[in-house]
């Protein structure tokens, strides 16, 4: 039997290498403000920071898969648990939960109450449009697709924008089945 | 006279004195069947150029998985051979081994495929397996130059990988 996959991600948050959680807040702050001057509309912004999500997330799944020993997912709400429980633990130090499910389980929210990428932040009144934490949802697209599932993610709730939470909504488009890649005529 | 030799067939390959390296040779396959990575180190036969032998491996994988997911006895959910199935789905192989060599094979979800061919003598390599995938993540998927997708070209990689080839049993 394989070993089963962990509950939480505590044990391989402890074991992974891990850098200052100011250093890390002050840089990610750094990057936004940079693409704030760079791009100067604020969509634009959104955008870039969803496609640097993204490209992180192709990379982080292999990570994530290799340290976390978690295998195969039965259904995607075992895939929404494995990654608020597992997945934002090791990679952000904290945890998520998983609420608002659809009716066919193919939807749901990820609330993070705590999220360390926001400490020190506020949003000026000419940034009211933008989803600071925008790397993430990109990150969750990128690393879900890897393991061949299509999916939207979107920002319901923002503690920047006054909610009292963030809320993440994925869903699930579809699965893409694995197929042969070779022509037969190559 | 004796004609059917004894009780094996034919005798395994004698084992490799030098360089202590029972290691043939090792693949990776991303998902998309590129060849990310091809190393060598003892194969004496080689019949096909390399993009066809590369080609003729993910093939073999390919439909040996599909085969034994038909054959499982104790799951009823099963497709048609040879219709695609969601990654994750179905059981896989691990191994196999013939009387010349031993195939070990290992696919992650991600759709990293890790193939390393030994001596037939060798044991379960399921773990080994694993560690060099986690080689594969600190030294390549880590990597800011690399792009993913694209053939692996790292000496540093390269090294660590033949170290540690070299050390298994």
């Amino acid at each position: 039997m394989p070993p089963a996959a962990p509950r939480s991600g505590d044990a391989i948050f402890a074991n992974v290498e891990r850098v200052n959680a100011e250093l890390f807040t002050l840089t990610y702050g750094a990057i936004v403000r940079q693409l704030l001057t760079d791009l100067e509309e604020v969509e634009e912004v959104n955008k870039q920071l969803d496609q640097m999500g993204y490209n992180i997330g192709i990379r982080l799944i292999d990570e994530f898969l290799a340290k976390s020993n978690v295998s195969r997912c039965v259904d995607f709400k075992e895939t929404a648990e494995a990654i608020a429980k597992v997945g934002f633990k090791m990679f952000l130090g904290v945890t998520a939960s998983v609420t608002n499910w659809d009716a066919d389980g193919t939807s749901c929210s990820l609330v993070l109450e705590d999220n360390p990428l926001v400490d020190f932040v506020e949003l000026p009144d000419t940034c009211q449009g933008l989803y600071y934490c925008n790397i993430l949802s990109g990150v969750v697209r990128g690393a879900l697709e890897m393991v061949s599932m299509k999916t939207e993610v979107t920002w319901i709730r923002d503690m920047l924008r006054g909610d009292d939470a963030y809320e993440l909504q994925v869903k699930l488009l579809k699965q893409v089945p694995e197929e042969y890649p070779y022509k037969d005529d190559e | 006279m004796q004609f059917f030799g004894g009780s094996e067939i034919s005798p395994l390959p004698p084992l490799p004195t030098a360089s202590g390296n029972n290691a043939h040779m090792m693949y990776v396959f991303n998902r998309n069947g590129v060849c990310l990575l091809y190393r060598e180190w003892n194969r004496p036969l080689r019949t096909l150029n390399a993009q066809q032998d590369h080609k003729l491996m993910f093939g073999l994988l390919f439909s040996l998985k599909s085969l034994t997911a038909k054959m499982d006895p104790t799951n009823a959910e099963k497709g048609n051979l040879g219709v695609p199935q969601l990654p994750g789905q179905g059981c896989s192989f691990h191994s196999f081994r013939t009387n010349t060599y031993k195939l070990s094979f290992m696919e992650s979800p991600s759709g990293i495929k890790i193939i390393l061919v030994t001596h037939p003598g060798t044991g379960d390599l399921r773990e080994s397996l694993k560690y060099i995938y986690n080689l594969y993540v600190e030294y390549v998927v880590k990597n800011p130059l690399y792009s993913p997708g694209t053939p692996i070209r790292s000496e540093l990689f390269d090294k660590t990988l033949d170290q540690y080839v070299r050390g298994l049993g």
